[in-house]
């Protein structure tokens, strides 16, 4: 009877911020946990808390209750193993393309790599987001899905253990998220990377995903209910929309988020009335 | 012939067509509003002034219009063309003399003087020009390394703060006398780097030109973009790579709007030093002007001034040069 354990293992977290009005718990007991290899969605309603639990995850936030350990390790502080990719891609505007991702790579495999395998690495992995032909311009000179193709290179330069993506997709538009939607997969699919990715598109986490956690709504958000998917790969975006699963897995995420709304506990009228003002609140802290 | 003359005609027709389309070409893309709109503004300034200015009597004369200053300008010129003629004269002779000397008996003693005339306008121009520069290098070199530290670390900036906010609204003025009295007292020297005189003004200029840049490099290194230093975290930049990598480019903007408020500050306290404390420079110009009382005296103080301007006006145009020479933003209207 040994106890399997799991890549990613995310243990009764919990956390409370400090507000003039004494503490407020934006977490309470999110419990769930990953394989490696796999993709897995945090799907909720803005401000129910799940880009906070990736900033747990990543070790940006400590946890004031329970904790994460990543491949029998825990996590107490962020590291290039645990790399993000920002909504705001994040890109350092007075560097290029190359020296963007080189930041990273540089300090991730000092002493291990050469300068010149440094220098294949990093223009190995903007050949793999299509972004090689880009190299030498500056942020301001590439378009809005461009710089986040430099931040998912960015991200895998460091070959992190786990590639967290913090709604990464949302400032695009349709087309071009669809584009990178494709990307990701194919790329996660090659390199068979664990991923973990917040979103609050319904469509993107079916696609996407292994697995979809749904967060109930906050205050003390936790894990409403964990759905998975089992579409086969790689996955066709215009044939999954009239494929009756896509849709029986979609119609499920969309009765969850708007049905049961998921709140978990309702009895708490006092709670809800904060709801607002939290989530103020945490914007902010996040933001 | 005819063809020959026509042909020919007709080239100079074409040329001279080209030279007007040229010409034309220049004119329409000639920026005129950014040359005729600050002349015009120009004008009517000294128009203003010559007509205020022959309507004031005081008891050292008229008060100085464009005219008289343009004239003075030119005498402080000649001025100093003369000095400097006077200047060669004495080295001149003295070398004579001592190859003279020499020339008896070449074991002779002989001493060389240094020069000691009056300084003219333009020596004191040198001099505040330097001393400014001077004192605000010395201020930037501790304001731009605290200021970041200010930025980054709460702590430093809790326990700097309450120093910044009592020390940053007094005249550096007040500090004067105590800055001359230590400088005398610890600065001495066989053959000093520096003239005690220089270094109590640098010193004055450094403590105001400190403020505006401690400030503004602290405002700017705390507000760097969150997302980026999360990037810096997740990578785990060493703190000097993270200085110099993410913090400096970010935060330049801000810390040379700091370095230009120092020195349009420092550069308007050096005058009043130097004036108050009889240093060199163009504040004691003034003060001596003043002193003198002629006629032309009120003249004399007015170039004064109109350079003092232009000076000021050149050393934040110089500050702004090196901004977009380090600045990563080429595109940024700087203004």
């Amino acid at each position: 009877m040994s106890i399997k354990r799991k890549f990613l293992e995310i243990s009764k977290v919990g956390i409370e911020f400090p507000t003039p009005n004494g503490p407020f718990c934006a977490l309470k007991d999110v419990d769930f946990s990953i394989n490696e290899g796999e993709f897995v969605s945090i799907i909720g309603h803005s401000g129910c808390g799940k880009s906070t639990v990736l900033n747990i995850i990543a070790g940006l936030y400590q946890a004031t209750s329970g904790g994460v350990i990543l491949d029998g390790k825990e996590v107490d502080e962020p590291g290039p193993d645990r790399a993000v990719v920002f909504q705001s891609h994040a890109l350092m505007p007075w560097l290029t393309v190359y020296e963007n991702v080189a930041l990273g790579v540089e300090q991730v495999f000092k002493g291990q790599k050469s300068k010149s395998e440094i220098k294949d690495w990093v223009e190995h992995n903007l050949r793999l987001v299509k972004m090689d032909h880009a190299m030498d311009k500056k942020p301001s000179e590439i378009s809005g899905g461009m710089k986040q193709r430099v931040g998912i290179a960015r991200c895998l330069a460091m070959q992190p253990k786990v590639m967290l993506m913090d709604e990464p997709f949302g400032a695009l538009d349709a087309l071009t998220r669809a584009n990178l939607q494709d990307s990701v997969m194919q790329i996660q699919k090659e390199l068979n990377t664990t991923v973990i990715l917040i979103t609050h598109d319904v469509d993107e986490a079916v696609l996407m995903s292994d697995k979809i956690i749904m967060m109930a709504n906050g205050p003390a958000a936790k894990v409403g209910e964990i759905l998975d998917i089992n579409l086969d790969r790689p996955r066709e975006r215009v044939a999954l929309s009239k494929s009756d699963q896509f849709n029986h897995y979609r119609q499920q995420v969309l009765s969850f988020l708007y049905e049961r709304k998921g709140v978990v506990d309702i009895e708490d009228e006092k709670r809800k009335r904060t709801i607002d003002e939290a989530d103020a609140l945490e914007t902010d802290k996040i933001a | 012939m005819s063809t020959n003359s026509n042909s020919s005609s007709s080239f100079q027709h074409g040329s001279s067509e080209q030279l007007a389309g040229r010409v034309m070409k220049v004119i329409s893309t000639f920026d005129f509003k950014s040359v005729v709109f600050p002349v015009i503004g120009v004008i009517v300034f000294c128009l203003l002034w010559s007509l205020a200015a022959s309507r004031i009597d005081t008891s050292l004369g008229q008060f100085p219009g464009p005219a008289q200053v343009l004239s003075q300008s030119q005498t402080l010129l000649d001025e100093h063309f003369a000095e400097r003629e006077k200047e060669q004269g004495f080295y001149d002779r003295q070398e004579v003399r001592n190859a003279k000397k020499l020339a008896k008996n070449p074991d002779a003693e002989i001493k060389i003087r240094k020069y000691t005339g009056k300084e003219t306008f333009f020596d004191q121009v040198i001099t505040s020009l330097k001393t400014v520069l001077f004192g605000f290098l010395v201020a930037s070199l501790f304001a731009i390394p605290f200021g970041i530290a200010c930025g980054l670390s709460d702590g430093v900036y809790k326990a700097m703060n309450p120093l910044i906010q009592i020390f940053k609204p007094v005249s550096p003025l007040a500090w004067l006398p105590l800055i001359t009295m230590v400088v005398s007292a610890t600065y001495s020297s066989e053959s000093p780097w520096f003239e005690k005189s220089f270094l109590v003004s640098a010193f004055t200029v450094a403590l105001c030109c400190l403020w505006p840049t401690l400030i503004n490099t602290a405002v700017g290194v705390a507000n760097v973009d969150k997302d980026l230093l999360n990037v810096s975290r997740v990578i785990k930049l060493p703190t000097s790579v993270h200085i110099r990598r993410i913090i400096l480019p970010a935060s330049i903007p801000m810390i040379f709007t700091g370095l230009r408020l120092s020195l349009a500050t420092g550069w308007m306290v050096l005058i009043a030093a130097e004036m108050l404390s009889q240093n060199p420079g163009l504040g004691k110009f003034v003060w001596d002007e003043f002193q003198n009382g002629s006629s032309n005296s009120l003249s004399r103080i007015m170039v004064a001034v109109v350079v003092i301007g232009l000076i000021g006006f050149a050393l934040d145009r110089v500050i702004l040069l090196l901004q977009k020479t380090v600045s990563w933003d080429k595109q940024a209207v700087l203004r």
